[in-house]
């Protein structure tokens, strides 16, 4: 793997899952981990079999349900949707992620002189 | 808010019942990775790799199939609880594989676990449990403070009874129990042969106040100790189980007792017994009312109060108003004078603290004592241990470098401690019902409530409490030292003779050293109550206990004047005296109403004739009417003369007084050579009594304190309260029952098959309670000692084992196997040093706790610690030989030879 690639910070995969969810609707595992791969043009490092504890932690919130289903291939998948709980969860999620990444864009945006009071 | 409850406590049962579908669980995301993979391995294919080609990339993708598993695991379910399930699967394993090691560990945890929970019951029983009635707190004993002159002057007299009660409001209701029953004081004639028993006569409402309900039938109405009452009584549950075989239609059937015919009214609930509460290690059979109204109105002190106090009303309120009614109180509303005599003589103080208060130190040092033998067996654990921890240290750094976490490795050995302990605290218990269960049917102790002695809630929880903290204290020390070692270093080194074993060597030998100290200390202990009993068994009881009886004997003397019953009654006791005399083996025989160590009463202050009485006097000696020849048969010493048959009612009344009574009196009268022999004393009511002999001083309250005053009447001139039989035998006194009782019967066949006590168990039963806690501390101390020892051996045929080559090498260069055996001891001995001396150097510094159990031995008793120190000595020499001979016959080439 190239080492370039971002490690996921800690819970964000959640939210990427639920997104992920909200917007393609019922998904199983490989479906979601492909997904999340193609949206983040393969610059995050995502083992996929660890979509799986996010799965069952989102479920287990009551954030997503699951039911078998057959998939394209006429493979036997477990498909997730989201819930309106999870629906709600990603809104307040996605809000406070992005006023996070807004701060941060701001922090890391200041030129070296910015703290200096202007001549 | 609540959402987020919802949310939490939904998540909380998903974990929880995933923990119990985990296999179902593992399934169904086994079946969800296998259908990721396809699909991967599908979608690769398509891209037109090959097969092999496309699982290996799809494999790499996915990353670690055990590792998504193991992180699912760890998302859905309670994590630790797995981890505990495999742990404890685990350790009872690797128990298994050791059973000398987990036996010996569950055993050592088992007597100390067992120990703690016993005495933790008896300490929950006596001190932390309330008494068992309604509402316990607000009960209070009413008494005068403790002083010298016994019964008498700790009760009151029915007037004083009246005016209290009616004159205070601090209380729902008073009653109290007639003090001075003697046992046997019931006959029961069912058959032939009248059957002895013991009643307490109560005021009527003492069932009320103390709250207890009858298992059948009632219990006492005001109207039963009015005069002209017929008669009734209350059984406990244990003589009607006893006596009438559980008779469940009993209430209403009427018995000869005592000459009467008396009605059973009802049954007492099993756990309701009058000894184990107010007069421990004493039994009572029956209860009966007390006729305030009838002849005891004018017998003086005779009764104890207990109230109830209103709820609300505290202690210091109750205190106030009893002192403030005590100077209204009357001895006898006939005798004006006799008011007031009760200032500052009506306390109240808790019932429970009563009953029990006394024991407190003797309860904290038991508790003391159990806390070292448990601290002495986490000690032993601790080294077992470590010395396992040892062995086990590569396994340990094989599971590490397996992926293990330090962290993993600490919780295995804590839940192997956890396991050892468990098994210890189901040991423990079944070794402290037992001491309970056999402590509880000890009838004869003179100690209050053994009666309800078990293992409850409380002792349960303390069991899992100590269990608990137990294997945190001994599982801590290996944990963390086994945790702390490199990993690496461990895997390098052979364990036996590296710079890491001798250090954990050193922790040992700590450990060891703090063991010796505490077996010591509870050694001191034990060694100091040990002396201390001696000293009392040495005491001088002013009588010889050894091969004398008494039997209560029956005997009518009823008669229309005073002097005709006097008449009569001598005349009987002449002839039992008589005919039991003459029985074969029978040395010396007399009467008297009381025994020593059992009741007493007070009849005032005689005081010498023609001497001006001070203002203020002690209140008198002790009353005992005898026969000629009681204080021969007692063997109490006497100078002057005995009391003979010709005192008797129309002769000059006499009387014999102790010593201590008579230096007392001494002080006022100018008595030639300070000799009361021969004087005149003048009795409270005016009469003359000629002192015809002074008497050796006796023990009458107790075997420890110091001896009181004594004044014997002849039973030919005064009335006696019931008549004990003393018998001086030249056999063994039991070998004379039948022939005495025989005897008895022949003259009087109303004569109860009373019991042939022997003296020596009145005195067997005041000892009753220090010879208790002397032989439980004792055991403490034996079971420290041994304990202590098996530490010593253990260490050292560690460190023997552990320098197997080393004692090979000096072997192979000359040494003896003398000269080893010499260095294996001096390290034992080396130890033991230490231990001692820091056990004495704390026992020295903690006198202080066990002074007031002691009796005429000083905390720092020189030999006592000589002794324990002998005694220690030998036991580290024993334990620490063992090893030191087996290293001195090591042959050096095997030695050698070995890893």
């Amino acid at each position: 793997m190239s080492p370039e690639k971002l490690d996921l910070l800690q819970g964000t995969l959640d939210l990427m899952v639920l997104q992920t969810l909200a917007v393609m609707g019922s998904m199983h595992g490989y479906g979601i981990a492909r997904r999340i791969e193609q949206v983040s043009a393969d610059e995050v490092l995502l083992n996929q079999g660890t979509i799986y504890a996010s799965l069952v932690r989102l479920e287990q919130r009551g954030w997503i349900d699951s039911s078998w289903g057959v998939s394209g291939n006429n493979r036997k998948a477990k498909f997730y949707s989201i819930t309106e709980a999870g629906k709600r969860k990603l809104a307040v999620d996605a809000a406070y992620w992005g006023r996070l990444t807004g701060v941060m864009d701001r922090v890391l945006g200041m030129d070296t002189d910015a703290g200096k009071e202007p001549a | 808010m609540s959402a987020i409850r919802v949310s939490t406590a939904r998540r909380g049962m998903g974990r929880f019942f995933a923990f119990f579908r985990g296999r179902a669980m593992d399934r169904e995301l086994e079946a969800e990775m296998a259908a990721h993979l396809g699909m991967a391995i599908d979608e690769n294919m398509e891209r037109g790799m090959t097969a092999v080609e496309a699982r290996r990339q799809a494999l790499l993708r996915f990353g670690g199939v055990d590792q998504a598993k193991n992180r699912h695991r760890e998302a859905r379910g309670l994590m630790s609880l797995e981890i505990l399930m495999q742990d404890l699967k685990y350790t009872v394993r690797t128990l298994f594989r050791d059973p000398g090691f987990t036996i010996v560990a569950v055993l050592i945890l088992g007597l100390g676990i067992g120990a703690n929970v016993a005495v933790f019951s008896v300490v929950n029983t006596l001190m932390l449990r309330p008494l068992p009635f309604a509402n316990a707190q607000e009960l209070v004993w009413i008494a005068p403070p403790p002083t010298k002159c016994g019964l008498s002057c700790a009760t009151y007299s029915t007037d004083a009874y009246d005016e209290f009660r009616v004159g205070t409001r601090s209380y729902q209701d008073v009653t109290g129990y007639f003090a001075f029953s003697s046992s046997g004081n019931l006959a029961l004639k069912k058959g032939d042969v009248p059957i002895a028993a013991t009643s307490i006569d109560v005021i009527a409402n003492f069932f009320d106040v103390l709250g207890v309900q009858p298992a059948m039938g009632r219990l006492f109405r005001a109207e039963d100790g009015r005069n002209g009452a017929s008669p009734v009584i209350v059984l406990t549950d244990a003589w009607w189980r006893r006596q009438f075989n559980a008779d469940k239609g009993i209430i209403g059937k009427s018995f000869d007792m005592n000459g009467q015919q008396t009605t059973v009214i009802g049954v007492l609930p099993p756990n309701f017994d009058f000894g184990a509460v107010f007069s421990p290690g004493a039994k009572v059979d029956a209860i009966t009312p007390l006729n305030l109204y009838g002849p005891p109105r004018d017998w003086g002190n005779i009764i104890t109060f207990i109230g109830r106090m209103k709820p609300g009303v505290t202690l210091a309120q109750a205190r106030w108003e009893a002192a403030a009614v005590a100077p209204r109180m009357c001895w006898n509303n006939k005798y004006p004078d006799s008011c007031g005599q009760y200032k500052d003589a009506v306390v109240p103080v808790p019932l429970k603290e009563w009953v029990s208060g006394r024991l407190r130190n003797a309860l904290s040092l038991l508790w003391g004592a159990v806390g070292m033998i448990m601290l002495i067996a986490c000690v032993n654990l601790s080294n077992l241990l470590l010395a396992r921890a040892a062995a086990r240290s590569k396994e340990f750094a094989m599971r590490g470098a397996l992926g293990a976490s330090r962290g993993r490795i600490v919780r295995q050995l804590l839940t192997e401690s956890l396991i050892l302990s468990g098994g210890g605290a189901v040991v423990g218990l079944m070794l402290a019902s037992l001491m309970l269960w056999w402590l509880a049917h000890q009838g004869a102790i003179a100690l209050p409530l053994l009666n309800t002695l078990r293992i409850d809630g409380a002792a349960l929880g303390w069991t899992v409490l100590i269990a608990v903290g137990a294997a945190l204290l001994f599982g801590i020390v290996p944990g963390l030292r086994m945790a702390g070692g490199s990993l690496f270093e461990t895997l390098k080194n052979s364990g036996a003779g590296s710079g890491q074993s001798r250090k954990q060597e050193r922790v040992r030998s700590v450990l060891v050293v703090v063991e010796v100290a505490l077996a010591c200390m509870l050694l001191v202990g034990a060694g100091l109550l040990l002396r201390s009993f001696l000293h009392v068994l040495n005491v001088d009881l002013g009588f010889q206990a050894d091969r004398a009886a008494a039997v209560k004997v029956e005997y009518d003397d009823s008669a229309k004047t005073e002097e005709a019953s006097e008449a009569k009654r001598a005349n009987q006791f002449q002839q039992i005296l008589a005919r039991v005399g003459a029985i074969p083996g029978v040395e010396a025989v007399g009467m008297t109403d009381y025994l020593p160590l059992t009741g007493n009463r007070a009849w005032g202050t005689p005081f010498p004739k023609g001497v001006k009485r001070p203002d203020k006097l002690p209140t008198g000696p002790l009353v005992y009417v005898v026969t000629p020849g009681y204080l021969r048969a007692m063997g109490t010493g006497l100078r002057g003369r005995d009391f003979t048959w010709a005192d008797g009612p129309k002769s000059q009344p006499v009387v014999m007084i102790n010593k201590a009574y008579a230096n007392f009196l001494a002080n006022y009268a100018h008595w030639p050579n300070n000799d009361a022999a021969g004087q005149l004393l003048t009795a409270n009511g005016g009469a003359d009594l000629r002192v015809v002999g002074v008497a050796d001083d006796v023990h009458e309250e107790n075997t420890e304190g110091e001896a009181g005053w004594q004044i014997y009447y002849p039973a030919t001139q005064a009335s006696p309260s019931g008549a004990q039989l003393v018998v001086r035998t030249t056999l063994p006194p039991a070998t004379l029952a039948s022939s005495v009782m025989r005897t008895l019967r022949d003259l009087n066949p109303n004569q109860p098959n009373a019991e042939f006590r022997p003296i020596k168990r009145l005195v067997e039963h005041a000892n009753s309670g220090r010879q208790f806690f002397m032989m439980l501390v004792g055991a403490f101390a034996g079971l420290g000692l041994l304990l202590a020892a098996l530490g010593i051996y253990g260490l050292i045929s560690y460190s023997v084992t552990r320098r197997t080559q080393e004692i090979g090498i000096r072997m192979a260069l000359g040494a003896s196997g003398r000269r080893v055996l010499v260095d294996v001891m001096g390290g034992t001995m080396r130890l033991a040093v230490w231990g001692i001396a820091l056990g004495t150097a704390t026992s020295l510094a903690l006198t202080r706790i066990i002074q007031s159990m002691l009796f005429e031995t000083p905390p720092w008793d020189v030999s006592t610690y000589v002794a324990v120190v002998f005694v220690l000595f030998v036991a580290a020499a024993v334990s620490g030989y063992i090893p030191a001979f087996r290293a001195s016959r090591l042959d050096a080439m095997v030695a050698l030879r070995t890893d």
